[in-house]
């Protein structure tokens, strides 16, 4: 870790802890290093936080979740293109909850700035901002930053423990380690002498690590190229463990039934359930019940016959109130002006246009329902779950059971989809209070399908309103309003009880913060005063903004009379190089003409997100018979494409995310709840309807890009515009099955 | 009353109620949890597992009901001793999040036994009841189209 410090003290602190609650800390507590946290069982050896050998091989710690993304993988490459590990000894674990494991990089995301115009300066600044994550124990995967946060310290891990590796095999043959030379998990002599690192370990331990310096990108051989993922096999042969698959001695099976209403519970009659087979216990969880028994179906089947009354809602109760208390709100005073450029107000000569646009809420609906393990014994807890922020699951737990946060120990698992959903901790306290009533009895608690989609944090309805001037093909002035509940807001009161100081910039962006050239440029933020349960959802702000503003641009250009492809390249050609090297890849790699047969539309989509532009053609046909998405053409640029193949998989696991939700996704209320139940009412894209996709990696931006999010955004926009070239309907609202003769 | 089922050649005896889903046997009973969970409806696929070589949904076959032998995911191949199929998905390098890809393996592996050499139609008729939210259809797609080849060699 010595090494990792040594970063940390290259680099300065500028004072914008601020950003974070007020607080300033000092600059020795930041830099300090964290403890390592792993703590090396018989016959095994930790060289730092990130690396334990045992006479198995080498484990690579990767403490950030894998949900789906890939990161375990590329996050092991990192330290083992530094230490040569030969990857098929390589077994990665996701860490523990530990303030070693802080994300350096997701606090940077809450800065006030165009990502795309980072300075060095501002590079660095968002680097410094991030160590403030430490202290708050920011051990987060989201914001797509896991690799941006891991690219330096991960390395550093890798080459430290190498180079220590060389000074115990120095020390034992005798030589000068300046001779020795690694590969394959092993230090050889001059003369051949190889001595494999699992023996050279404990040795190792005891040694200060030496400073390093990392190798040229010029000598990688697994960073930058597409390797096997390491949950490949395990993930091919139903062997993989996810929380779900939990398997403990005298486990217990466990459901839960809260209130849809997302409020209190006024009763229940548990009369019929609690004599049904296999039932063990109904758990009175104040704001709905948990039943435990001896198989998870028997506990379902109880938990429906018992008869409960449900408090209301503590908000709007319809859809069409919820939608009209999100546009309302477009006239509420800013909470943010992000970007205001030239002057909006000034009279301008040319052709107006303007265009209000409507979003709606949607679910995250990942494969694997809300569950989790626990087993407490009076004094501990041990909790088995998927979450992308184990620390903050730990203490929540803790705190639930009335422990402290050191009796805790939290395993994390494999995730069946996160998408945000795996942020929360709702499910794991409530394994945890489950099994505090059944003291040294493992409780495998599972959501049904059911309460899964109606107890999700959603991605908020939204709305905007834009007022845009075009002249001589050109865009003069684009005025945007953005209308939702913050997201920001509603899960800073869940995890911390207060609403961070500020505007906020996660809502507007998407909006504000794309690297086009407009001389009269601003973007508000409009808050929506409603306590609805919202949550990240995959690319957060930007899933709604992407669409809005991409989708007026698309107008502007018509309302222009120019090309939409050109139109969006004259607008990022003086702002933002990246950008528009995608934009003009996707046409060439697309043959953009502009000109489509007549059953035929293409339409583009652009949007600058996690620090990676993304631009996407989508091609779509009129089958007499519905229309069908043909082809989706995306180009990217990441800046450095450490896992091409991976990359390329994210960018359409994205883009299909966002073509779900664009063509069909949709939550509405009634009576204060999610009417919407199961996949039958939410669905998504299915192998019938997925359209083949070709996908080009950019490596021309300066700083590396975030890949799990960006290709999500401009999907919804691009298939929009799409539409419009063949129907000329523009699509100012999702779902777009709702308008469109859609094949699903 | 014990229900005796054969899973994966060998035999198991359950006492549980006959209208306990195959699906819920199998996880909670049995201890095989490569059978994945989703929707409890047959909306989604991840419990799709063989009767008598059939793809079925688990979810939606009552203990009581289960008419053959069952073969689930870890009953196709292992780890160390991968079936083709399985081994054209990692060649792919199809899995994401994977925890639908128990249940796309066996629908693909149903499908590649009736239909030994599957056309784009084929494919998207028999996979579309697997749901993935991860979007891996396309190399799902190819990896079909590698099996069905390997297979056909074999």
């Amino acid at each position: 870790m010595a090494s990792i410090g040594k970063v940390a003290r290259r680099t300065f602190l500028i004072g914008s802890a601020a950003i974070v609650g007020g607080v300033a800390f000092g600059v020795y507590q930041i830099r300090k290093d964290a403890p390592n946290p792993l703590t090396p069982g018989p016959g095994e050896a930790t060289l730092n936080a990130y690396v334990l050998i045992n006479a198995d091989g080498v484990t690579i710690i990767a403490p950030r979740a894998e949900m789906g993304q890939g990161v375990h993988t590329t996050l092991a490459a990192l330290v083992a293109e530094e230490m040569d590990v030969a990857w098929d000894d390589i077994t990665v674990l996701h860490g523990p909850p530990a303030q070693a494991y802080y994300n350096q990089a997701v606090l940077g995301l809450a800065l006030p700035f165009k990502h795309y115009a980072d300075t060095a300066f501002i590079h660095n600044m968002r680097q410094n901002v991030g160590m403030v994550g430490k202290l708050l124990n920011l051990q987060i995967t989201g914001g797509s930053t896991s690799t941006k946060d891991a690219f330096d310290r991960m390395r550093h891990a890798g080459a430290t423990a190498r180079e220590t590796l060389k000074l115990a095999a120095a020390n034992q043959l005798g030589v000068d380690a300046t001779t020795l030379r690694t590969k394959n998990s092993a230090v050889i002599a001059p003369d051949g002498t190889t001595l494999p690192y699992t023996a050279l370990a404990r040795a190792a331990a005891a040694i200060t690590p030496p400073d390093v310096n990392l190798r040229d990108k010029s000598e990688w051989k697994y960073l930058g190229t597409s390797m096997p993922r390491t949950d490949m096999i395990g993930k091919s042969t139903g062997t993989a463990a996810y929380a779900l698959d939990s398997k403990l001695d005298g486990m217990k099976f466990a459901t839960v039934r809260m209130n849809p209403r997302r409020s209190g519970m006024v009763s229940y009659d548990d009369s019929v359930a609690r004599d049904m087979a296999g039932v063990a216990a109904i758990i009175n969880l104040g704001d709905g019940i948990g039943v435990v028994a001896t198989n998870t179906w028997l506990a379902i089947q109880a938990a429906e016959a018992v008869d409960i009354t449900w408090e209301k809602s503590n908000y709007p109760e319809t859809t069409a109130d919820l939608r009209a208390a999100v546009i309302a709100s477009l006239d509420n005073e800013p909470d943010s002006t992000a970007r205001d450029d030239g002057d909006v107000t000034a009279a301008l000569d040319g052709t107006e246009i303007t265009a209000e646009y409507f979003v709606p809420f949607l679910a995250h609906a990942t494969m694997e329902p809300m569950n989790a393990t626990a087993l407490y014994t009076g004094d501990a807890l041990t909790v088995w779950c998927g979450n992308q922020a184990p620390i903050i699951a730990r203490d929540k737990c803790a705190k639930a059971t009335g422990l402290a946060a050191e009796q805790v120990t939290i395993h994390t698992t494999f995730m069946g989809g996160g998408f945000g959903r795996r942020a929360e901790f709702d499910f794991s306290v409530q394994a945890a209070r489950i099994a505090k009533e059944f003291p040294g009895t493992p409780i495998k608690m599972i959501w049904s399908r059911e309460e899964d989609m109606r107890n999700d944090f959603y991605r908020p309805a939204a709305s905007a309103r834009f007022r845009g001037v075009v002249r001589d093909g050109a865009a003069q002035l684009v005025d945007g309003k953005i209308a939702a509940p913050s997201v920001t807001h509603n899960s800073s009161m869940r995890l911390s009880g207060q609403v961070p100081p500020g505007p906020d910039r996660g809502h507007v962006e998407g909006a504000f913060d794309q690297p086009y050239k407009i001389p009269n440029y601003r973007i508000t933020g409009h808050l929506t005063e409603i306590d609805i349960p919202l949550g990240f959802w995959r690319s957060v702000g930007n899933s709604f903004n992407g669409f809005f503003f991409d989708t007026f641009i698309d107008e502007m250009a018509h309302a222009a009379g120019t090309d939409p492809l050109q139109f969006r390249l004259a607008l990022a050609q003086d702002e933002h190089a990246p950008s528009a090297g995608v934009i003009a890849a996707v046409g060439e790699m697309s043959g953009w003409t502009g000109q489509t047969p007549a059953n035929i539309g293409r339409g583009i989509g652009f949007t600058y997100s996690f620090g990676t532009p993304v631009a996407e053609v989508i091609e779509v046909e009129d089958t007499g018979n519905g229309i069908r998405i043909n082809k989706v053409w995306i180009a990217c640029d990441v800046g450095t494409a450490l896992d091409p193949a991976i990359i390329e998989a994210q960018m359409i696991s994205g883009a299909i995310y966002g073509l779900s939700a664009a063509m069909q996704g949709e939550i509405t209320f009634a009576d204060g709840q999610a009417e919407q139940m199961n996949f039958y009412d939410y669905d998504a894209l299915r192998m019938h309807n997925t359209p083949q996709f070709a996908v080009q990696i950019r490596e021309t931006a300066p700083h590396l890009g975030g890949v799990g999010e960006p290709g999500t955004p401009p999907a919804m926009p691009a298939l929009g515009n799409a539409l419009f070239d063949l129907t000329g309907i523009r699509a100012r609202e999702l779902p777009l099955f709702k308008t469109f003769d859609l094949i699903l | 009353m014990p229900t005796t089922l054969t899973i994966n050649g060998t035999s198991h005896s359950v006492d549980l109620p006959g209208d306990v889903p195959l699906l819920w046997v199998l996880r909670d009973a049995v201890g095989l949890t490569g059978t994945k969970f989703g929707c409890g409806v047959a909306a989604c696929g991840a419990c799709t597992v063989h009767i008598n070589g059939e793809a079925v949904r688990s979810c939606q076959v009552a203990l009581s009901d289960v008419w053959g032998d069952v073969t689930t995911i870890e009953g196709l191949g292992t780890p160390a001793d991968m079936a083709i199929i399985q081994q054209a998905w990692v060649d792919h390098q199809v899995a994401q999040c994977g925890y639908c890809q128990s249940g796309q393996i066996m629908q693909a592996a149903a499908l590649l036994s009736a239909n030994p050499g599957p056309t784009d139609q084929d494919i998207d008729e028999a996979m579309q009841g697997n749901l993935c939210r991860c979007g891996t259809y396309p190399r799902i797609r190819a990896a079909i189209k590698t099996a069905a080849q390997k297979l056909q060699e074999a």
